[in-house]
């Protein structure tokens, strides 16, 4: 890069390492479905989606916009659904964010918890709509499973603050 | 309350303008090549099993590891309760074991008369052969599907289609096989149907999953059929797939035509899984040119 492109708002240009720690935690969220757990039901939260919505919505240039389709193919390989639902759905609700930024013009914590309830439930909805028939009876359990996930919310963003913090991009 | 930040590009460079342009041309591509993989793998779901499994052969050492160090944590906890309740359980078990003699007696003779018998006829059976034994070390957790991972696969003889059973029951069949894992879909998901058929009087039924853990016992070629709680389900062998007389579910409450059930084998709570041979294998293909009409 040329002198003169440089822009001096704009955040430092980061080592190749900590471009890579969003996209590492993305995918070891996802790959926490290998944990030694045999589920009878749908029990553990989506965690890779949890960890990317976090990212998404507290450090906004920490992944790039499209980011969300090839962390929702590894989360599509390890977790059971039909490949190619979490590249869908993720991709979407990247959009929609997107389009939700554009938008609201003062932002706090209680409204990002807002999108990302409104983008767990959007994403747990559709991946059942698309995984199971409609008489599967996991609506219950599936319902649970989204209010979980909605709480650790919370948790993921501290997560992610400490981790962005860590890592030197603010 | 802050500002958000805004990704705005004042500069004059075409390149970065270009640069954020086509990174939301990619992402909204991503939208696009999601719903092109969901449709084909909707349409043709063995379509990218090689992909799943060669994810699966690297994250199932690691699971079938953990799973190890789970199973010598759990130990102590067990240990325990033996010492604390070895005795009352002991009591039950004098009591058990004074029922299940007289029933022993009357099973040995029933047995003895139905090899008699069956060499009158002469059955050809074919039983059960088992190809391998491994331990389910994870599953589809945060999934409204049911899989489980099984730590052995082709290398040791697995291929899709094999039942997958535990000493108390029936556990689901295999899928996809890779190198050193294989794919269970098990009895709990919506898409499992199993041919059973009813102990008592060899009633034919299918056992659908449901989802939640439980099964749907449905009768198949008769209505108005009652079933009573308690009422035990085997495979009948019904498609050729499992061996008959692998136990399945149990009634657990009395209804009509469609019941619910609970299946024998807990999936987490097995030490084992046995992987054994389909029971009866497709016959091969006939040859093309056999099939043509001769002038």
């Amino acid at each position: 890069m040329s002198q003169a492109d440089a822009n001096p708002f704009e955040p430092k240009l980061t080592p190749g390492r900590a471009r890579m720690i969003p996209w590492l935690t993305v995918v070891g969220g996802s790959a926490c479905t290998t944990l030694p757990l045999i589920a009878t039901v749908p029990i553990l939260p989506p965690l890779g989606l949890v960890m990317l919505l976090a990212w998404r919505l507290l450090a906004r240039f920490a992944l790039r916009p499209w980011a969300a389709a090839p962390l929702g193919l590894f989360d599509d390989l390890v977790s059971g659904q039909p490949l190619g639902s979490a590249v869908l759905i993720w991709s979407a609700i990247f959009l929609a964010i997107d389009l939700i930024e554009s938008r609201l013009v003062f932002r706090d914590f209680w409204q990002d918890w807002l999108i990302a309830g409104g983008a767990i439930l959007f994403a747990l909805a559709i991946g059942r709509v698309l995984a199971l028939p409609i008489g599967a009876q996991v609506d219950g359990a599936m319902m649970a499973q989204a209010a979980a996930t909605m709480l650790l919310f919370p948790i993921a963003t501290r997560l992610v603050a400490w981790i962005d913090r860590k890592r030197g991009m603010v | 309350m802050v500002a958000p930040v805004r990704d705005r590009r004042a500069g004059f460079s075409r390149r970065r303008q270009y640069g954020q342009f086509l990174g939301y041309v990619l992402a909204v591509a991503g939208l696009v090549v999601g719903a092109v993989l969901l449709v084909a793998s909707q349409f043709a779901p063995p379509l990218f099993a090689g992909l799943r499994m060669g994810v699966a052969t690297v994250t199932v050492p690691a699971s079938s590891a953990m799973m190890s160090i789970r199973e010598a944590v759990a130990i102590v906890p067990d240990a325990i309760n033996g010492w604390v309740f070895a005795h009352a359980e002991n009591e039950r078990m004098k009591a058990e074991l004074a029922v299940a003699r007289p029933l022993l007696m009357r099973a040995r003779t029933i047995a003895y008369d139905n090899r008699r018998l069956r060499r009158l006829l002469e059955l050809r059976d074919r039983d059960e052969q088992v190809v391998t034994a491994a331990r389910l070390v994870s599953s589809s957790a945060s999934s409204g599907r049911r899989f489980a991972l099984l730590d052995a696969g082709r290398l040791s003889g697995v291929r899709p289609g094999m039942p997958v059973r535990a000493p108390d029951g029936l556990v689901g069949r295999v899928v996809e096989t890779g190198p050193n894992a294989a794919r269970v879909l098990l009895l709990a998901d919506a898409a499992s149907i199993v041919p059973v058929r009813r102990t008592r009087d060899g009633l034919p039924a299918l056992a659908v999953g449901r989802g939640d853990g439980a099964l749907d016992i449905r009768s198949v070629n008769a209505t108005n059929v009652r079933f009573h709680a308690g009422d035990l389900f085997v495979t009948s062998g019904t498609g050729g797939l499992y061996v008959p007389g692998i136990p399945v579910a149990r009634v657990a409450r009395a209804g009509m035509d469609t019941v619910l059930a609970q299946p024998f084998a807990q999936p987490d709570r097995l030490d084992f899984a046995i992987v054994s041979r389909v029971f009866l294998p497709l016959p091969p293909a006939p040859p093309a040119q056999a099939a043509l009409p001769q002038p």
